[in-house]
């Protein structure tokens, strides 16, 4: 397989923060968003093609873990803390 | 977790069909996962039902073995309700404990131990990271004692474990209890490290089916293992970026309230200790009405843990903590998901309280005019 371009890797960290976002609860969603952010910063500047690629199925692997655990917790209801209920400069 | 509670229902424990090989082979994951957490071998974990389980079989299940020629157990004061309830249980089965004193920070003595153990001591039992002040024991150190005095060593690593390193080799660690939900994994699972070589022997609690090696009999519930397991291995690949992100907001909680408040007192060695787990006592405010000012944060936001109880804990009282110290103290808990906005929230409100509650309080006044509390007599007989 070719190594993962540009587009590719765009592509995917727009759709883990895009996933990130439908979290219910408050703490996972922050979370979520502040760890892919994270990481993806901190492997901005890997070139190896081998590497990326390991990076991007282990991209993978985690989207399709947001994805389930978002929809797991959208089947229960949920309480707002009060720091949402606050207004938000950050979500 | 989720498709061990579904798809694979399998028992573990049926050696005669694939349904049950399915769930045997996801518990033994399970335990390669936790084992490599701790730098040891699949074969010397156990799975319980949490750190409790654990300890008391640690505690319990040594000394009962050992019964026939060695009496003599060692822990500390400011162990957890369940290692000191099992000791006192021992205590009754006619077994001699020796509760170490701790010293003004938290930490043991470890002179003081190595003169406590006796021809006769089966067992030191001393925790990692303390639940209430979070300091950290000498862990290394005491392993070092315990081994070269041929006592088994036993360490209750529940706060520790998937948080600061630790590898059961190099701290020389015979038994070490972990729990689940400790490490975001889920409640109603523990683990229990039992070393091989040399190897540690334990009566055990549960008699039955002989699952565990024997040692904790009853089936093995496959989706919470498998909870933990996994739980384990985030852990070991997140503890550096969760170890930075828990010590930059504790700082930031610490650096706000003391930069606001004066006379807050920090509990426990500032130095040794897991940042994770801070307990401040705000002097001149009764602890329980800043609780109830404080219950929205801790309640509905999870960023702050405190343990609330009308009594003084027993581990600050162990610390020497005065009694009015004591009694206003509060533990803020940081975890993996809490953020700057909670511990922002959780720092002025507290602030805000703490400056409420002492313009009510006459003791506070008493002090502004220079009185010194310790010179008045409250009764007057």
């Amino acid at each position: 397989m070719a190594a993962p371009s540009r587009t590719q890797v765009l592509a995917l960290y727009r759709m883990l923060l895009r996933e990130s976002k439908k979290f219910p609860a408050y703490n996972y969603r922050t979370y979520a968003l502040r760890r892919v952010r994270d990481a993806f910063r901190e492997n901005r500047n890997v070139e190896d093609p081998k590497v990326l690629e390991q990076l991007l199925s282990k991209a993978c692997d985690n989207l399709a873990v947001i994805q389930r655990q978002a929809a797991i917790g959208k089947m229960y209801e949920i309480q707002r803390t009060v720091v949402e209920s606050k207004p938000n400069k950050f979500i | 977790m989720l498709p061990y509670q579904v798809n694979y229902y399998g028992n573990p424990h049926s050696r005669t069909h694939a349904y049950g090989w399915e769930s045997e082979s996801a518990m033994e994951r399970a335990r390669k996962q936790v084992a490599d957490l701790i730098g040891a071998d699949p074969r010397e974990i156990v799975f319980t039902s949490g750190a409790t389980e654990s300890n008391n079989m640690s505690i319990k299940g040594v000394a009962r073995f050992y019964k026939a020629k060695k009496k003599h157990i060692i822990t500390t004061q400011t162990e957890h309700k369940c290692v000191l309830d099992s000791c006192r249980v021992l205590e009754a089965e006619g077994f001699k404990v020796t509760y170490l004193p701790v010293k003004k920070n938290g930490l043991i003595d470890l002179q003081q131990l190595e003169e406590t153990i006796r021809s006769d001591t089966s067992l030191v039992s001393v925790m990692t990271v303390n639940n209430e002040i979070g300091v950290k024991q000498p862990i290394k150190e005491i392993g070092q004692i315990c081994r070269s005095k041929n006592v088994f060593f036993h360490t209750d690593a529940a706060q520790a474990v998937g948080k600061i390193p630790i590898n059961v080799s190099t701290l020389k660690v015979d038994l070490m209890s972990i729990s689940g939900h400790k490490i975001y994994g889920p409640k109603g699972v523990g683990a229990l490290y039992v070393r091989r070589r040399p190897r540690v022997r334990i009566e055990p609690l549960q008699s039955g089916g002989g699952q565990e090696r024997g040692l904790r009999s009853g089936t093995v519930p496959t989706p919470l293992a498998v909870g933990l397991g996994i739980a384990c291995e985030i852990a070991q690949q997140e503890m550096e970026y969760d170890h930075a992100r828990v010590s930059m907001l504790a700082d930031r909680l610490v650096q706000k309230i003391m930069s606001e408040i004066p006379d807050v007192v920090m509990n426990g060695d500032p130095e040794q200790r897991y940042p994770g787990c801070l307990n401040l006592s705000f002097a001149y405010v009764e602890g329980e009405s800043l609780l109830m000012a404080l219950k929205d944060v801790a309640l509905s936001s999870g960023s702050a843990c405190t343990s609330a109880s009308l009594e003084p804990s027993y581990v600050l009282r162990a610390i020497g903590t005065d009694e009015d110290l004591a009694h206003s103290s509060i533990r803020f808990g940081i975890g993996r998901f809490t953020t700057e906005e909670e511990v922002d929230y959780t720092a002025e409100k507290c602030i805000q309280q703490v400056h409420r509650l002492r313009e009510m309080s006459p003791l506070w006044e008493m002090v502004q005019e220079g009185i010194d509390l310790k010179s008045i007599k409250w009764t007057q007989h």
